[in-house]
């Protein structure tokens, strides 16, 4: 019964609570709470070593907080193995991308889709990131590291949106990719999102990241700095002072 | 996790022609029956002098001894080629199916006196357990003992995981050579487990049905240790279709993206290494019976090494290719180097030993190999991709999509 609530439109997903992450002695997240409802997508921003990764990792239960919570559809997942996450329905497309380079773009998909037995459903999730990212099509038997840098991102996107995420987690989609690959990748961001999928999405590219999400977090040396509405924040001058370039 | 849901359906036809596995397989097989028929009838119809050639050249107990590493160098591939996990200890789980067989088909045990469908010379003490049955448990224990081994030592990143393994290796060699006098201090009286330096000898023969093996059955040895390397063969060629091969491929490639995939690493880490230890237990108990007994010098460091150099010689990842590097190295070990020698002394005159240089030659053709066909003789495709072409880095990535643009 409690599912049938939180799966509501617009109820809670995931909420972090004075989140504490360290690296041996040095503290990267410092106290960070935050909250991702059902279809948002919720942006977080912030400078180079702002500890927006981390943030990722911890929800992903590569690295354990120090401190705090992080409660996912009403259960507690800090602590929890990083395979058990993805069960529950988190998947990641993490920071640089990590596609399997000698696997071919199908076995790097497939392998998306490891949790999952409905073999129906796999084909027709399949069908659709592959309408989603038609380049993909193009290259389905291809090694996936001979491809340019853009398609490896749709593949590392694609990959993990195969697993059905409840909450999709994208690490830096746009990094190292050409202008207008930037845009074709957050339009499809955006499409996803259309589709059903809740998406947390950490961006340098504050101004793209913004366009596209309904709520924004400021990250600043691991704690929160600003938050509230993506269309606030983009006028908000501290933000535009100090993360898009005005 | 059923085995059945690890195995994809059977694919030997591919738009009507047999697969490359396929092709292989029938290889194999067309080969041991060659072999078999070779030296059980063809051989001892002709001439002495053909014989003579033959039988030093490549006797008989020469291609017994090649499939004894060979199976032991498949499992080895499954931990090194196919999970990438690097294990230089692997002879321990070689020892401890030579073990299992001295332990239950000899009269090691002699106040025991168990004989299940066993082969014992009349009267014999001890437990005789039926060799089929012998291949059996040394799988189950070299699978549990894999368990064991690995669970705490898998935690290790690569590097370190070399090491442990390699102290494992060295440990249990050792046990069993000082395990004779289990319980005491004093090193006399206690429990013999292992019998020591002296090892466990004889095992009884290898049983076909009700007929048993004699010391001169080489032929049927050889079709028997067939058979065995076949299962290996085949467990190998469906796990790697399968799903559990997936994701030995998918943490061999990017530990951390295999995480986030949902692939459980432990758990499948320790697959890789208990279904390679099962592969070493067969191997273990094949060597017993080739031999007549174990003895614990026989299983020291450097066989880890060889089986290694077996490995990487044939193609890591690649079944096959294991297979052709471990008759290679193994018959070069054997008797290749010796039958070289000798032939090089009378022609030249000379008086070199050979055999004693067999691990300068090992070290050349790993270095040679190094320089000119890293990938193995027979590469895996990803191993070859890897190698020749190297995927492209960030940098190179980012420059292909401007050039794609300004195209």
């Amino acid at each position: 019964m409690s599912d049938v609530m939180t799966e509501a439109a617009g109820g809670l997903m995931l909420s972090i609570e004075d989140m504490h992450v360290y690296y041996g002695n040095i503290a990267a997240v410092k106290g960070l709470s935050l909250t991702v409802n059902h279809g948002e997508i919720v942006t977080l921003i912030g400078s180079n070593g702002a500890g927006k990764s981390t943030t990722l990792r911890t929800i992903s239960g590569l690295l354990k907080p120090k401190k705090g919570s992080i409660t996912f559809l009403g259960r507690p997942i800090n602590g929890v193995a990083g395979h058990e996450i993805v069960g529950r329905g988190i998947c990641q497309s993490p920071e640089g991308r990590r596609i399997f380079p000698r696997m071919t773009v199908e076995e790097n998909l497939d392998l998306g889709a490891f949790l999952r037995k409905d073999k129906d459903g796999i084909a027709s999730d399949k069908e659709r990131v592959l309408t989603l990212f038609p380049r993909l099509q193009e290259r389905i038997a291809q090694k996936a590291g001979t491809m340019s840098g853009g398609e490896q991102q749709m593949l590392a996107v694609g990959r993990a949106l195969i697993g059905r995420p409840k909450l999709l987690l994208l690490d830096e989609p746009s990094m190292g990719l050409a202008p207008v690959l930037v845009d074709l990748i957050f339009d499809t961001i955006a499409t996803i999102r259309e589709q059903g999928t809740t998406i947390l999405l950490v961006e340098q590219n504050a101004l793209a990241a913004l366009r596209i999400a309904d709520r924004a977090y400021v990250l600043e040396s691991g704690s929160l700095k600003l938050s509230g509405k993506a269309s606030d924040l983009a006028k908000d001058p501290e933000v535009v002072n100090a993360y898009l370039g005005g | 996790m059923a085995t059945a849901e690890l195995v994809g359906p059977p694919e030997t036809r591919e738009h009507g022609r047999l697969t490359h596995n396929a092709r292989w397989a029938i290889g194999f097989g067309t080969a041991a029956v060659l072999i078999f028929v070779t030296y059980h009838w063809v051989l001892p119809s002709l001439n002495a002098n053909i014989n003579t050639f033959v039988n030093s050249w490549l006797p008989l107990s020469v291609v017994d001894e090649c499939m004894v590493w060979m199976i032991c160098a498949l499992g080895l591939n499954i931990v090194v080629g196919f999970a990438g996990l690097l294990d230089l200890g692997y002879v321990a789980f070689w020892a401890i199916g030579g073990y299992t067989a001295g332990w239950l088909i000899s009269g090691q045990f002699y106040n025991l006196k168990i004989d299940i469908f066993g082969s014992p010379a009349a009267g014999t003490p001890g437990i005789h357990i039926n060799f089929w049955l012998v291949l059996v448990a040394a799988a189950i224990l070299t699978a549990l003992m894999g368990i064991l081994i690995g669970a705490p030592t898998l935690r290790l990143k690569s590097d370190y995981l070399a090491l442990v393994t390699l102290g494992f290796g060295e440990i249990i060699p050792q046990f069993f050579k000082n395990g004779d006098h289990l319980g005491t201090l004093s090193g006399s009286g206690g429990f013999d487990f292992t019998h020591g330096e002296r090892g466990i000898t004889p095992v009884d023969p290898i049983t076909i049905g009700p007929w048993k093996l004699g010391p001169f059955d080489l032929d049927w040895q050889f079709a028997v240790f067939a058979a065995i390397a076949a299962f290996v063969i085949f467990v190998c060629l469906r796990l790697r279709v399968g799903r559990l091969g997936r994701a030995w491929l998918a943490i061999r490639e990017d530990e951390l993206a295999a995480s986030m995939m949902g692939v459980p690493l432990m758990r499948t880490k320790l697959a890789a290494y208990a279904v390679g230890a099962v592969a070493g237990g067969l191997g273990g108990v094949a060597f017993a019976e080739h031999v007549g007994g174990v003895l614990p010098d026989s299983f020291d460091f450097s066989i880890s090494i060889t089986l290694l150099a077996m490995v990487v010689l044939g193609g890591m990842g690649n079944v096959w290719g294991v297979m052709i590097g471990a008759l290679v190295l193994s018959w070069i070990n054997a008797n290749g180097l010796k039958q070289v020698g000798s032939t090089f002394n009378s022609t030249f005159g000379t008086s070199w030993d050979f055999p004693s240089y067999n691990y300068l030659m090992f070290g050349l053709i790993l270095v040679l190999m190094m320089l000119f066909r890293r990938e193995g003789l027979l590469p895996e495709s990803r191993t070859k991709l890897l190698l020749r072409e190297p995927s492209r880095t960030d940098v190179e990535s980012v420059g292909a999509d401007l050039e794609g643009e300004s195209a």
